[in-house]
């Protein structure tokens, strides 16, 4: 399930809410990322997080549906917020349950890998010398390119 | 060609625009061609489309490489490398 919210999210809930869903699960992996309060050596006081809509919820399940493919997992939920944003603040939520941790680990893990690159998002940081857009990272090119399969 | 063109996030800044209907000459038919077509409005146009500024491009909503062609009515967009998560 994808969700593309400016409310924050309850991690613990939806990991509850998935854990329960079936009794053949014995491991469900989460990753939580939020608003750091520092970027690039200047203090950040808040960040403000536009999307394309129509095209995020299209990558997103077009990332969540090349993992369930590749590893044998139950469900994967991808929450991620948009709009105004301060330090300290959840970014982005991203739950995959499985029959086994492995699996459940790699798919959580791919999951964000791709979606630092493909997903439409982008922030603008506010600092003490004004607004910016974050550049993107080549490490976040480099860390999907570790899932390439071989031909 | 008739399409509509959507600008984002620093890009959209840069230029003043989010969106606009846009009626192509015959040599913009693929990604490339329709950068260079807009890089000929001169100024932040040329700025940003001539190449040195990285960019993306999307066709009704999916990711493409340049060389990617488009059609009639199709939604292409453009914006800055993504920075969510």
């Amino acid at each position: 399930m994808i969700r593309v919210q400016h409310e924050d999210f309850d991690a613990g809930a939806e990991i509850r809410r998935m854990r329960l869903a079936r009794p053949d699960i014995g491991a469900v992996a989460a990753f939580v990322g939020q608003v750091r309060d520092l970027n690039e050596g200047d203090a950040v006081s808040g960040l403000a997080l536009e999307h394309y809509p129509g095209m995020t919820e299209k990558a997103l399940e077009s990332i969540v549906a090349q993992a369930k493919n590749r590893w044998k997992i139950f469900d994967a939920l991808v929450i991620h917020r948009i709009g105004l944003l301060k330090p300290s603040d959840q970014i982005v939520l991203v739950v995959v349950s499985g029959a086994h941790r492995g699996e459940a680990f790699a798919a959580c893990e791919f999951i964000m890998d791709f979606l630092k690159t493909d997903a439409p998002f982008w922030k603008k940081e506010q600092t003490g010398h004004g607004e910016r857009w974050v550049e993107a990272r080549a490490s976040d090119e480099s860390a999907k390119q570790r899932w390439a399969e071989p031909d | 060609m008739s399409v509509t063109l959507l600008y984002f996030a620093r890009l959209r800044e840069a230029l003043s625009v989010s969106r606009e209907e846009v009626a192509l000459p015959a040599e913009a038919r693929d990604i490339q061609s329709l950068m260079a077509w807009l890089a000929q409005r001169g100024g932040v146009w040329q700025e940003e489309f001539a190449g040195c500024r990285p960019l993306r491009a999307a066709v009704n909503q999916e990711l493409v490489a340049n060389d990617a062609a488009f059609g009639e009515g199709d939604e292409i967009a453009f914006f800055p490398p993504v920075t969510g998560g």
